[in-house]
């Protein structure tokens, strides 16, 4: 691609059009900014969940103490002064585990550092002071009961020995909690910022690396993770081959009429087809047509409870590739387009058959607008949630589709999403509270898996590009 | 077959007949239409063997037309049709004996801007020969040497082999090209105005090439450059309006043209 040398052009115009120059560089802007903000929102949200907040010991004109996390400040209605939301976990014994609280009702508030918090099996968070650790008839306090639990907590909960926390929460309760059923356990008042940074790697880790606990509004979303990249990895070997030799027939093969006309003008067409109209047909011809005939013909001895006749990875695959076809075949064709007739001559004249043209010279040169339209694919498909609902997706599916009992790769198993469980935890949690700052984590994610995978493509595509000179 | 009384009016043009001494090419009676429209008619002429022969004549006359004929690229249009013969060696191009691609190899042809492929140095210079058969590396590495140093190329590349062809200026990409062509020894080389995209140095370079290949192979050459022609040729043929005008020793058509015609058009008279 040769670039424009727009130098000597440039100075005249900037002064002589008057504004509208300025208004194409103001859309850039105003893009970027929107962009910009986007990004920023959800990497704070998204990021600062996961950072050791620092616990707060308030006491309130009623004389009630409560510990908690403070979380955010609204507004009371008619000028009342602002009120402030409270994380103070407990669940099992105050019903909730969020409080708001007046901010003109505060008297005393105080950070100290023995506050701490704990992420537990049931009953998830308890925020308050640890009294001592009961191990073997022995009652520890202080620095001891400290390092007790942190070297329980490096063993697996199994492997735990059979010693029982005493808990006090705020208002003076005590309770008491075995170690094997702790998952987590720190003090974030008494934290470094280096210990909090260590922390907060943690995790993220752990969100990034478990499955999600407490109806998705807790824990992780490796296994969201693991089904959206594999089924965009499972869709792009499926839509690769089929849009590009589609695209050669139309270009390189068909008669140029108007038949063919009509075929590119229904392609560039269906790309715009919206996309649960896909879900619908993929429901009906993949998941009930062809599944339920699979069912009938190799796993009739299950019947009814379905194996392909349900929706599934395969099924999901299938349809994403059929909504990004167009995708690929439209950037294929204009790949093969852009090539020049003198290559093709050029190969034709030195005895090459037709096949030989295309693998040896057209092809080669058309890796990069492939590339590209695979690139389009990606990026549709990791972001398309709404067909998925109907063809395979699930609130919970822990069991990842690719394990190590044979054959390996579950096709018929149904997966996780990242954009369903985006869906899922914001508007059918429970606990609508503790789902925000997890739907921004999920968001962001999402943003970095497109990225992720555009990436790679790219970069793909950049090394094909250089391997054989700097154009096409 | 297209023997339209048009081609046969044509042929009753004065043109100057000419018989080479020895015959490679033989181009007899040869029409060709694209979709219904001639483009050459009634062409009759012999291409002499070992010597450059040169076709000139003014833009649309039909000269890269019959070159690509030669080379039976026009396959590749459904919309093309003809009539005549063309014999290579005395074989028709055209019958069913003749393998399209064998005939290719000896026909090769070189286009006016140069079209490298997008792979390395080496790998262009083999790809001819990748096509044909399995040859061990030493013999193949050997061909592609002889190749590029026919092509007055190996010693500005023997170092980069392997880097991409694209790399290459312009005249150096169509010395590739023609090395990639003379790669499989064909027994005829068409030049289709092979420097036009060229700076003049690399024309120049070009055109020594020519002047050199003669001594291994037949060579067809179609040029704008009236001095080119007169330059590199041994023979030349002037065409108009798709018809054969006149045909002879290069010194003969230039400086004693037998027709107004052709006077006119190398003098510059003629737009």
């Amino acid at each position: 691609m040769k670039r424009r040398s727009p130098h000597t052009i440039r100075e005249a115009t900037w002064l002589r059009d008057g504004l509208w120059p300025w208004l194409c560089a103001a859309c850039v802007a105003l893009s970027l900014l929107m962009l910009a903000a986007l990004l920023t929102l959800l990497v704070t949200r998204g990021l600062s969940h996961f950072w050791p907040a620092t616990l707060e010991e308030v006491t309130l004109g009623s004389g009630d103490i409560i510990i908690g996390q403070s979380v955010r400040e609204a507004p009371l209605p008619q000028n009342a002064g602002l009120e402030r939301l409270y994380f103070t976990g407990n669940r099992e014994i105050t019903g909730a585990n969020w409080r708001w609280v007046s901010v003109d009702d505060i008297t005393q508030q105080s950070t100290p550092n023995d506050l701490i918090r704990l992420e537990r099996t049931p009953w998830g968070d308890f925020i308050g002071r640890l009294i001592a650790v009961e191990s073997e008839g022995q009652q520890l306090t202080g620095q001891e009961a400290w390092d007790h639990v942190k070297n329980a907590l490096t063993m697996p909960p199994s492997q735990r020995a059979n010693s029982e926390l005493l808990l006090a929460t705020a208002d003076g309760q005590t309770l008491r909690q075995p170690v094997s059923g702790i998952s987590h356990f720190q003090a974030p008042n008494a934290m470094s910022w280096g210990q909090k940074t260590y922390v907060w790697g943690q995790n993220v880790w752990r969100f990034l690396s478990q499955g999600p606990r407490a109806a998705n509004t807790g824990g992780g979303v490796w296994p969201a993770i693991f089904g959206t990249v594999l089924m965009v990895i499972l869709m792009s070997v499926m839509v690769t081959p089929f849009g590009v030799l589609a695209a050669i027939y139309l270009n390189e093969i068909a008669h140029q009429n108007r038949l063919t006309r009509l075929v590119r003008i229904g392609v560039r067409n269906l790309a715009g087809v919206p996309s649960i109209v896909y879900g619908v047909f993929g429901l009906g011809v993949f998941v009930y047509g062809i599944g339920g005939s699979i069912d009938t013909w190799f796993f009739s001895d299950e019947l009814p409870s379905p194996t392909f006749g349900t929706g599934g990875l395969l099924w999901a695959s299938l349809t994403l590739a059929l909504l990004t076809l167009p995708v690929v075949i439209v950037a294929t064709e204009e790949g093969l387009a852009r090539i020049p007739d003198a290559q093709r001559e050029g190969a034709v004249a030195l005895g090459a058959t037709r096949l030989e043209m295309l693998t040896r010279v057209v092809l080669p040169m058309a890796t990069p607008a492939m590339l590209t339209g695979v690139i389009l694919a990606v990026a549709r498909a990791a972001g398309e949630v709404a067909p998925l609902m109907l063809v395979g997706v699930a609130k919970l599916a822990p069991q990842v589709p690719l394990d190590g009992e044979f054959p390996y790769l579950h096709l018929e198993r149904k997966f996780m999403h990242l954009g369903y469980h985006l869906f899922d935890t914001a508007f059918h949690g429970e606990d609508v509270q503790a789902a925000i700052p997890l739907v921004y984590a999920t968001a962001l994610l999402l943003v970095l898996i497109v990225l992720a995978l555009n990436l790679t493509a790219i970069f793909l595509r950049h090394h094909l590009r250089r391997q054989r000179g700097n154009e096409c | 077959m297209l023997a339209s009384p048009m081609s046969a009016q044509a042929s009753q043009a004065p043109v100057t007949a000419f018989v080479p001494e020895q015959c490679c090419l033989s181009i007899q009676q040869f029409n060709l239409a694209y979709a219904g429209k001639m483009a050459l008619r009634n062409l009759t002429l012999d291409v002499p063997r070992h010597r450059v022969t040169a076709f000139i004549g003014p833009s649309g006359c039909g000269k890269s037309t019959l070159l690509r004929a030669i080379n039976r690229l026009h396959d590749l249009n459904e919309t093309v049709t003809h009539g005549g013969h063309i014999q290579l060696e005395g074989q028709d191009i055209h019958s069913s004996q003749m393998n399209v691609t064998e005939l290719r190899r000896r026909v090769g042809m070189v286009f006016q801007t140069p079209n490298p492929f997008p792979m390395s140095i080496y790998e262009n210079v083999a790809f001819g020969l990748r096509l044909q058969r399995r040859l061990p590396k030493r013999k193949r590495d050997d061909i592609i040497e002889w190749a590029l140093t026919s092509a007055a190329l190996w010693d500005e590349v023997k170092d980069r082999l392997h880097r991409s062809a694209w790399q290459l200026s312009g005249g150096q990409q169509q010395r590739l090209v023609i090395a990639r062509t003379l790669a499989v020894q064909p027994d005829v080389l068409l030049l289709d105005e092979p420097a036009s995209a060229l700076d003049p140095i690399s024309t120049l370079k070009i055109e020594e090439l020519i002047r050199n290949l003669k001594s291994q192979l037949t060579l067809v050459l179609v040029t704008h450059n009236m001095q080119q022609a007169a330059r590199v040729s041994d023979y030349t043929a002037f065409l108009q309006h798709g018809e054969l005008v006149e045909y002879g020793p290069t010194d003969q058509v230039f400086t004693n043209p037998q027709l107004q015609r052709t006077e006119n058009y190398i003098t510059g008279r003629m737009t």
